[in-house]
C-alpha cells in the first residue's frame, strides 16, 4: 500500500461531481443493478431506497476505512478486506435497523424495508473497496461515498421517470417486461458517457 | 501457516464481536410487538386503500390492537371483516356503513360538447394538462378512465364519454377518488338516494354555456330541502349526507337535472 493521497477543497469537489456523473456506480460501473432494476418501479420507493443507500454508503465508509488502515494493514491482512468488509457492513446495517426501529420508528417505516436489502449490496461494498484502492484519505473517502450515493439517487430517480413513461406506451410483445427495461437502462447508461471528461475539464 | 491461522482467528474474532453486538442490541432495543397484531392484520383485506382513515391496512391493524378504534371502519371488507375483527379482539360487533363511489358529473356527449380533438396519451391526468381537457367544461369528467384503471374491482365503466359506477361491484374503497384529476369522485353511504351530479363552480351563465346538465347555483334545491341538508357554495350545490333524508324533493326542484336520483344513473 502506497501513501495516502490528500486533496484540496477543489479536489474534493471534483471527486464529488465525478462520483455523481462520470463514475456513476449504477450507470458506468454497473454495480447495484439488481436493486436499480427492482426498486425503480415507483418514484417514492426509488427515493426511499436511494436515501437508504446514501446513508449506508457513508456509514460503511466511515467504518471500513479505519478498519483497513488501523486494523488490517498494520497486521499485513490487507488482502482480507473483502470478507471483513462484508461482515462488518452487514452487521452494522442490521444494528442500525434495530436501533432505528426502537428510537425513530417513523424513519424505520420509511427506510426500514430497504435497509436489509442493502446489507450486502455490491454498490456499497464497491464504494468501500474503491475508496481503499484509490488511496483516498478519510475525508476524500467520505466525499466519494456521498457522491456515489447521490449518483445512485440520480440514476434511480431518472430511471423511475423513464419507467413511468414506458408504462404509458405500448411495448411490442417480444420486448414486454424485463427486455425493454434492460434496453432502456442501457440507453440511459450510454447517455451518461456524455459526462466523461466534462467534470475534469470544468474544474481544471 | 501461522499467517493463515492469524487471519482465520482475527476474522473469527471480528465475527464474534459483531455477533455479540447484534445479539446484545436485539435484546436491549427489542420493540414489543403485540402478538395479536398479525392475527388482526390477517383479517383485513390488504388492499391498503385508506378508506378507514389510516395509512394502509397495517396502520389500521396497529390502531385496532392498541384499542380505542372501531372495528367497522373497513369499508371494502364490509360486515364480514368487521365480524372477524370483533371476534379476534373480543368486542361487540358493529355494522359497517357500506359506501359507494359517486362520480359528480353526468355531462355526457348529449349534454356537453368538445372544444378540441384530443389525440394524446389515453389518461385523464395527461388530457387535463392540455387546456383543462377536451370538453367545454373544465370541471367535468374527462372520460379517459383513470378511475376505471385505478378501480381494483372493475366497477367503473365508460359510456357516452363519461365514467359510471356500478354500485353492485363498488366496495367504496375510494381509490378512484384519488385517481380523478378533477376530484369529481367521493364516497357516500350506500343508502343515499340523491346526489349532485356536477362539479362546475363557474357562474350559472358560464356553466349553462358549457353543459346543459350543469349546476347553475339557482338555490332552488336549497329552498326545497325540508331537512336543510343542501347548501350552495361557489355556484354549486352540496348535500350534507348527515342531514339528508333521501326524500328526493331536491331532484324534483332542480331545473337542470344536475341533482338526481342515484338509481337513475345506473
Amino acid at each position: 500500500m502506497g501513501e495516502l493521497v490528500h486533496f484540496s477543497f477543489k479536489g474534493l469537489v471534483v471527486i464529488l461531481m465525478s462520483a455523481v456523473f462520470v463514475n456513476n456506480y449504477v450507470l458506468q460501473k454497473f454495480l447495484g443493478i439488481c436493486s436499480f432494476l427492482g426498486v425503480s418501479k415507483r418514484l417514492d420507493q426509488a427515493t426511499g431506497m436511494s436515501l437508504a443507500v446514501i446513508f449506508v454508503m457513508e456509514l460503511a465508509t466511515a467504518v471500513t476505512w479505519p478498519i483497513q488502515y488501523y486494523l488490517l494493514n498494520p497486521h499485513g491482512l490487507g488482502y482480507m478486506q473483502t470478507i471483513v468488509f462484508i461482515l462488518v457492513i452487514a452487521a452494522l446495517v442490521q444494528l442500525v435497523e434495530i436501533a432505528l426501529k426502537k428510537y425513530i420508528p417513523s424513519l424505520h417505516a420509511a427506510l426500514g424495508i430497504y435497509l436489509p436489502l442493502i446489507t450486502t449490496n455490491c454498490a456499497v461494498l464497491g464504494v468501500a473497496i474503491l475508496n481503499i484502492d484509490k488511496q483516498y484519505d478519510f475525508l476524500a473517502a467520505m466525499v466519494n461515498s456521498l457522491g456515489s450515493g447521490l449518483g445512485y439517487f440520480l440514476a434511480m430517480v431518472m430511471f423511475a421517470g423513464v419507467r413511468s413513461r414506458m408504462e404509458e406506451g405500448e411495448t411490442p410483445k417480444a420486448f414486454e417486461g424485463l427486455p425493454i427495461l434492460l434496453v432502456a437502462a442501457s440507453i440511459v447508461s450510454v447517455s451518461f458517457f456524455g459526462f466523461s471528461g466534462v467534470i475534469d475539464r470544468l474544474f481544471s | 501457516m501461522s499467517a493463515i491461522i492469524f487471519a482465520v482467528v482475527s476474522v473469527t474474532i471480528i465475527g464474534i464481536i459483531c455477533a455479540v453486538m447484534l445479539a446484545f442490541a436485539s435484546k436491549v432495543m427489542a420493540v414489543e410487538e403485540n402478538e395479536r397484531f398479525p392475527e388482526v392484520r390477517n383479517c383485513l383485506p390488504g388492499a391498503n386503500c385508506g378508506a378507514c382513515g389510516f395509512a394502509g391496512c397495517d396502520g389500521y391493524a396497529h390502531a385496532l390492537v392498541e384499542g380505542g378504534t372501531k372495528t367497522n371502519l373497513c369499508v371494502p371488507g364490509a360486515d364480514g371483516v368487521s365480524k372477524k375483527l370483533s371476534e379476534v379482539l373480543g368486542v361487540a360487533f358493529e355494522d359497517v356503513v357500506e359506501k359507494v363511489a359517486v362520480i359528480h358529473c353526468h355531462g355526457d356527449c348529449k349534454a356537453t360538447s368538445d372544444k378540441l380533438e384530443y389525440r394524446g396519451i389515453e389518461s385523464c391526468r395527461a388530457a387535463k394538462l392540455l387546456y383543462g381537457g377536451k370538453g367545454t367544461c373544465t370541471f367535468g369528467c374527462l372520460g379517459l378512465g383513470d378511475c376505471a384503471k385505478a378501480c381494483p374491482n372493475g366497477a367503473i365503466c365508460l359510456e357516452n364519454g363519461i365514467a359510471h359506477v356500478n354500485p353492485r361491484l363498488c366496495t367504496g374503497c375510494g381509490i378512484c377518488a384519488t385517481a380523478c384529476p378533477n376530484g369529481l369522485i367521493t364516497t357516500v353511504p350506500a343508502t343515499v338516494k340523491t346526489a349532485v351530479y356536477c362539479g362546475n363552480t363557474d357562474k350559472g351563465a358560464l356553466t349553462r354555456q358549457a353543459c346543459s346538465r350543469g349546476c347553475i347555483g339557482c338555490k332552488k334545491c336549497e329552498k326545497a330541502c325540508p331537512a336543510g341538508a343542501i347548501t350552495v357554495v361557489d355556484n354549486l350545490a352540496h348535500i350534507d349526507y348527515a342531514k339528508c333524508t333521501s326524500c328526493g324533493l331536491c331532484a324534483e326542484a332542480c331545473v337542470t337535472g344536475s341533482i338526481s336520483s342515484r338509481i337513475s344513473q345506473i
